[in-house]
């Protein structure tokens, strides 16, 4: 019997490093959306904490840990990482899978930041944009989801149809620097 | 001439660089004016209007004559590089400009002597007449003979990047004020840029032979830029100008990052990097550029500002003659004199305007003295001196000028401040307040000696850390000169002749008495009457000069006459850096879907963009010559078996909440709380203005939960405008949208067999008569979880499978060969095209945004029973009139069977005018179900005039056509297919 044969956004690209720089395609399982209904922050929160051992996150926050990790993703909505979500969930936030909508990559190494601040206009300085701090903004011409996960380590989510762009413009950034040393 | 153990350059190494072909010695931290003048080069460029002979004025980033273009290779070329600012390297290559055949015999210094006819307003009031003769002749003439450098006219292979700093404290210039506000604040812990356009930070200090502390003035900066490189917190930016002052914090700032190297074709590095840089407080100690003084003649190369001279002497080990003159009307350029005679250089005499001037060395002075004029033309020969008993003329080579010190004010200035007029200085100072959060120190505010920088570059700090929430070390002070200044105005020497104020675009000061007197009296009109203080060096050193000769023209103060608009960049910014990454590829974001790599590597599908996404127009086959065959080929798969599409790219948004019915009841004109659990309606949305906005298919999955579908290119704005009704028009509803485009890979599969080819891959197959047209739902395909519509784009029997991405790619390569197996395959764009326009189905090519319901006859889809967006707006009387330009279907009937879209509709025997036009053409395609043309667009009347033969002309393409209005449903009118 034919199958359907799964393909990350990535497959094809391997972990790449250039200088100090490496980026990789990382799975961290199921994605979902979660966006509580009026009045349900609360509830939805101690369901999460619960059931998948994190709170739900304030904004430019993540909670949780590697594996199981709720990144605030805009107004009013969390994208649960790792974990299949709760059904209980579905009572109290529209929630809505999106396991194949992101193009996840980490972005790791010494000159990281340096790298990232050619294409990221904000501040990352480890100072203001702590580990477990998070931001919706621009990556280069694309609009994504950074997340700090270590001193020298960024998670960064593009829409998966952008996977090319997202791989040419970090290696872009990081050849660029590694010129430079 | 080179001076022996005198400089901060490296004498041990040796470099060879090229001017004008020939090949010369410099060592490193030698910048090419440095070199030029170590190697006794004096005459380096041709001035912009008279192409008359010029030298090196400056040594800063200020200079407006020694301007070059550096030739990195063939067709990189950078026109207009500052020889003051170019370090040299080992192989530089560097050429005069403005010059034919060469710089020491240039045809086109002719203009020189036409210079009585050429003055302030010369082209205005000579090449009005006639008018044509503008564009065509006079202005590409003029352009010929006047200029600056030129580029290659090659693209530009080099790359460029843009990046973002952030830090506490930015501070701008490392002089001695910059410097200490930069310690101070890094001692207290807080993040510091410090940013100077220099490779070598210190500013002044390197120039100058004071002593700091106890040590030569360039040793102490180097101590503290040392220390400052050690800290964590600190970010030495050199070779960084920082070019504009924004909102918020915001500066702009080019770095140029390898300009100082020789480096190979494919080398990775940016050549330059536009950064911007937001800072919570910022320090600007900018410095300032030292003004010459205009006298006949005052721009022969030789004739240099006392600072540059001083620069040369100190930094770089160069004397930049052999018997050296002075003219200055201040104490401050006496130094000059002093350093030159420690160094054991010839100085002849100095000058200085000043009855009460005193000398500070064993030199001979003329006091209360002016030079009045300057002979020599490719290189300076003598002074004429008027002295109260007459005037005398000294030989010389170098003359070294000074009319005072203008502090850097440009910054401020960059959200319309405007300086403050300072007596004691004669010069303009910056308003505080001007830029919010900056504080101005040192020279660029008007406070000259060593000693009061420091205090004031360590005062600002401790403000701005205390706005920080820091604590200022104490410091102490490192002993510095604490010289007062005293300085004389003197902007003109009078005399006959020209005297020059603005050197880079030859204006005198004739030229400004001419523009006052003809009535330009306003700063801003003498600067265009003029041209002063344009072009590269935005007159940098003859703005304050200028205006203040204006001033007596027209016998009004300085402060009253003011300065005009400084504007960013503060100096020249390539494009290329604005734009960095954004060509090539980086130019927009590429996105594929996940049918892309076998559409493209296997079937060899040529891609078309849509918005950003990339899809296949057509699936060739062997054979196939034109792009027509594989599209008749492929609109046959669908009308006559199955065809395959990938339609990923529609916007698909999930819509869930108690108040998702209320959503869709408002932003679309029908209804949708009335739609069943399992069934899909199609939908029209206005804009607030009566126009449609989009159209589309939405889905209920639950009680509450729908899936609407955008059109591709209006995925964003529809995603926007939800956003807009969600948070602004309804907040109190309880609904949550989010988009799941990138989520579903959705493919269309149509045609007859449609529901034989779904049968052999569902897990559990449709049964007879089951999942009727516009049902939706759930199945399983070889075990995944999928989503089934059946609804149809093309009037044909069709279904849209969408599976989760990751999959997309595996079930598109088997609905293609499942497909193929029954007769059909693949199709493109091109096919969906004409299989929309078979069917009189609308894309944004009809709805382009000025078209409304009523336009389209889908007036009646707007609900009567509630209220929706645009409502009210379409319905006014100029929206529905019945003259309206309305939906129509458009087909050949003459001799040319061709229809295009784009074309116009004209009565049959009307002349082809825009006046004349009774409508257009918005698409068009070949219907090899039909065998002709069928075309769609908009006609003065629509329906009314079905069977009418009327006039298609496109005057682009030069096609004109007869044709018959008629109804735009050219293929199964009454909907058989779709529901069989």
């Amino acid at each position: 019997m034919a199958r359907l044969i799964a393909k990350s956004p990535l497959a094809g690209h391997g972990a790449k490093t250039v200088g100090s720089v490496t980026v990789e395609e990382v799975d961290l399982g199921a994605l979902t959306s979660v966006a509580p209904f009026k009045g349900q922050d609360k509830a939805c929160s101690d369901l999460m904490k619960a059931a998948h051992g994190m709170a739900l996150p304030a904004p430019n926050r993540a909670t949780g840990k590697e594996g199981a990790r709720a990144i605030w993703f805009g107004r009013g909505m969390a994208l649960l990482c790792g974990p299949e979500p709760d059904a209980k969930l579905a009572s109290y936030a529209a929630v809505t899978d999106q396991s194949d909508a992101w193009t996840v990559v980490s972005v790791s190494g010494a000159d990281t930041v340096e790298v990232l601040a050619r294409m990221i206009p904000i501040d990352l300085r480890a100072a203001t944009f702590k580990r477990g701090h998070t931001a919706r903004t621009m990556i280069q011409h694309m609009t994504g989801s950074i997340t700090r996960v270590g001193p020298d380590r960024f998670l960064i989510m593009v829409f998966r149809s952008m996977a090319d762009t997202l791989m040419h413009d970090l290696e872009t950034a990081m050849e660029s620097i590694a010129a430079r040393r | 001439m080179r001076l022996s153990g005198k400089g901060l350059i490296d004498r041990s190494q040796n470099l060879s660089f090229q001017f004008d072909g020939h090949t010369y010695r410099a060592h490193p931290g030698d910048t090419l004016a440095s070199a030029l003048l170590a190697n006794d080069i004096h005459l380096v460029g041709r001035s912009f209007k008279y192409h008359r002979p010029r030298g090196i004025l400056t040594a800063g980033s200020e200079e407006p004559n020694a301007l070059v273009s550096v030739v990195r290779r063939r067709g990189a070329i950078d026109p207009n590089v500052r020889a003051t600012v170019q370090e040299v390297y080992d192989g530089l290559t560097a050429r005069s400009q403005n010059a034919w055949p060469s710089l020491s015999f240039d045809a086109m210094a002719i203009n020189d002597l036409a210079a009585p006819f050429l003055g302030a307003g010369f082209y205005y009031k000579t090449f009005m007449w006639p008018r044509a003769f503008w564009e065509k002749l006079y202005e590409p003439v003029i352009r010929r003979a006047a200029g600056l450098g030129a580029l290659s006219g090659e693209r530009d292979e080099d790359p460029y990047e843009k990046a973002y700093a952030f830090c506490d404290l930015l501070v701008i210039g490392s002089g001695p004020a910059g410097l200490m506000a930069a310690l101070t604040a890094a001692e207290a812990g807080a993040d510091v840029i410090l940013a100077d356009e220099d490779h070598v930070m210190g500013g002044r200090l390197n120039a100058e032979t004071h002593e700091v502390a106890g040590q030569a003035s360039a040793d102490w900066a180097a101590d503290t830029i040392a220390r400052l490189s050690k800290m964590d917190n600190v970010r030495l930016m050199p070779r960084t100008t920082v070019t504009g002052a924004y909102d918020q914090g915001t500066f702009g700032a080019l770095e140029r990052v390898t300009h100082h190297q020789n480096v190979p074709v494919d080398h990775a590095c940016a050549r330059e990097t536009f950064w911007r840089i937001v800072a919570k407080r910022s320090v600007l100690a900018a410095g300032s550029i030292e003004r010459p003084i205009a006298f006949q003649n005052n721009d022969r190369p030789g004739i240099m500002m006392a600072s540059a001279v001083r620069t040369y002497l100190n930094r770089y080990g160069v004397a930049p003659g052999g018997a050296i003159t002075l003219f200055a009307n201040n104490d401050d350029a006496h130094r000059t004199a002093v350093d030159l005679q420690d160094a054991g250089a010839d100085v002849v005499a100095v000058i200085d305007s000043r009855t009460d001037a005193k000398a500070q060395g064993d030199y001979r002075l003329i006091h209360g003295a002016q030079v009045c004029g300057a002979s020599g033309r490719k290189a300076l020969e003598a002074i004429t001196v008027r002295t109260p008993k007459g005037e005398m003329a000294i030989k010389t080579d170098c003359l070294a000028v000074s009319g005072g010190w203008n502090p850097s004010v440009h910054l401020t200035c960059h959200m319309n401040g405007r300086p403050t007029w300072n007596s004691a200085i004669a010069s303009f100072v910056p308003t505080p307040g001007a830029i919010p959060g900056m504080a101005t120190v040192g020279a660029c505010n008007g406070t000259f000696s060593t000693a009061a920088c420091f205090a004031e570059g360590y005062a600002a700090a401790k403000d701005a850390l205390k706005e920080l929430g820091l604590t200022a070390p104490d410091m102490v002070l490192p002993d510095a000169e604490d010289s007062a200044t005293r300085v004389s105005a003197l902007w003109a020497v009078e005399g006959k002749g020209r005297a020059w104020l603005d050197f880079q675009n030859d204006v005198t000061v004739k030229d400004v008495k001419q523009a006052a007197r003809e009535n330009f009296r306003s700063v801003e009109h003498m600067k265009r009457y003029t041209t002063q203080g344009m072009a590269t060096d935005q007159g940098k050193s003859s703005n304050v000069a200028a205006l203040a000769v204006l001033a007596d023209a027209t016998g009004r103060g300085i402060p009253e006459t003011g300065t005009t608009t400084f504007r960013p960049p503060y100096s020249p910014v390539a494009l290329a850096a604005l734009g960095a990454g954004a060509k090539g590829k980086g130019f927009a974001p590429e996105r594929k879907t996940t049918s892309h790599a076998a559409s493209t590597q296997d079937m060899d599908a040529p891609m078309i963009e849509a918005g950003l996404w990339y899809r296949p127009s057509y699936f060739p086959k062997s054979g196939e010559r034109t792009w027509r065959q594989s599209c008749d080929r492929e609109v046959g798969y669908v009308r006559e078996a199955v065809g395959v599409c990938d339609v990923s790219t529609l916007g698909k948004i999930d819509i869930q909440g108690p108040d998702a019915s209320k959503l869709l009841d408002f932003v679309y004109t029908n209804m949708f709380s009335t739609l069943k659990v399992g069934r899909v309606r199609y939908g029209l949305m206005l804009r607030e203005d009566g126009n449609i906005m989009d159209d589309g298919t939405t889905a209920r999955l639950g009680e509450t939960h729908y899936v609407m579908t955008t059109t591709t290119a209006a995925a964003g704005p529809v995603m926007r405008h939800l956003e807009f009704v969600t948070q602004a028009l309804h907040p109190e509803w309880d609904v949550r949208i989010m988009s799941v485009t990138e989520q579903w890979a959705q493919f269309a599969v149509a045609g007859p067999q449609s529901r034989a080819l779904l049968n052999d891959l569902l897990d559990a197959p449709l049964a007879e008569g089951a999942f009727p047209f516009i049902a939706c739902g759930p199945v399983q395909v070889h075990g995944i979880p999928a989503r089934l519509f059946r609804i149809s784009f093309s009037g044909e029997h069709a279904y849209e499978l969408a599976v989760p991405s990751r999959y997309g790619d595996s079930l598109f390569r088997l609905l293609v060969a499942r497909a193929e197996a029954l007769g059909g395959g693949a199709y493109g764009m091109e096919a969906l095209n004409v299989l929309r326009i078979e069917k009189g189905f609308i894309t944004h090519s009809e709805i382009d945004g000025r078209v409304t319901a009523f336009d389209l006859g889908m007036e009646r889809m707007i609900s009567a029973k509630k209220d929706c967006i645009g409502k009210t707006m379409a319905a006014r009387p100029g929206l529905v009139e019945r003259d309206r330009q309305r939906f129509v279907g458009i087909k050949p009937v003459g001799e040319v069977k061709q229809l295009t879209a784009g074309a116009h509709i004209f009565l049959d025997g009307a002349f082809a005018t825009a006046e004349n036009s009774k409508g257009y053409i918005t698409s068009v395609g070949y219907s090899p179900t039909l065998g002709h043309y069928v075309g769609l667009g908009f006609v003065e009347g629509g329906a009314s005039r079905e069977g009418e033969v009327m006039k298609m002309v496109d005057h682009l393409r030069g096609v004109e056509a007869q044709v018959e209005i008629c109804d735009p449903v050219f293929f199964d009118p009454d909907g058989e297919k779709v529901r069989g």
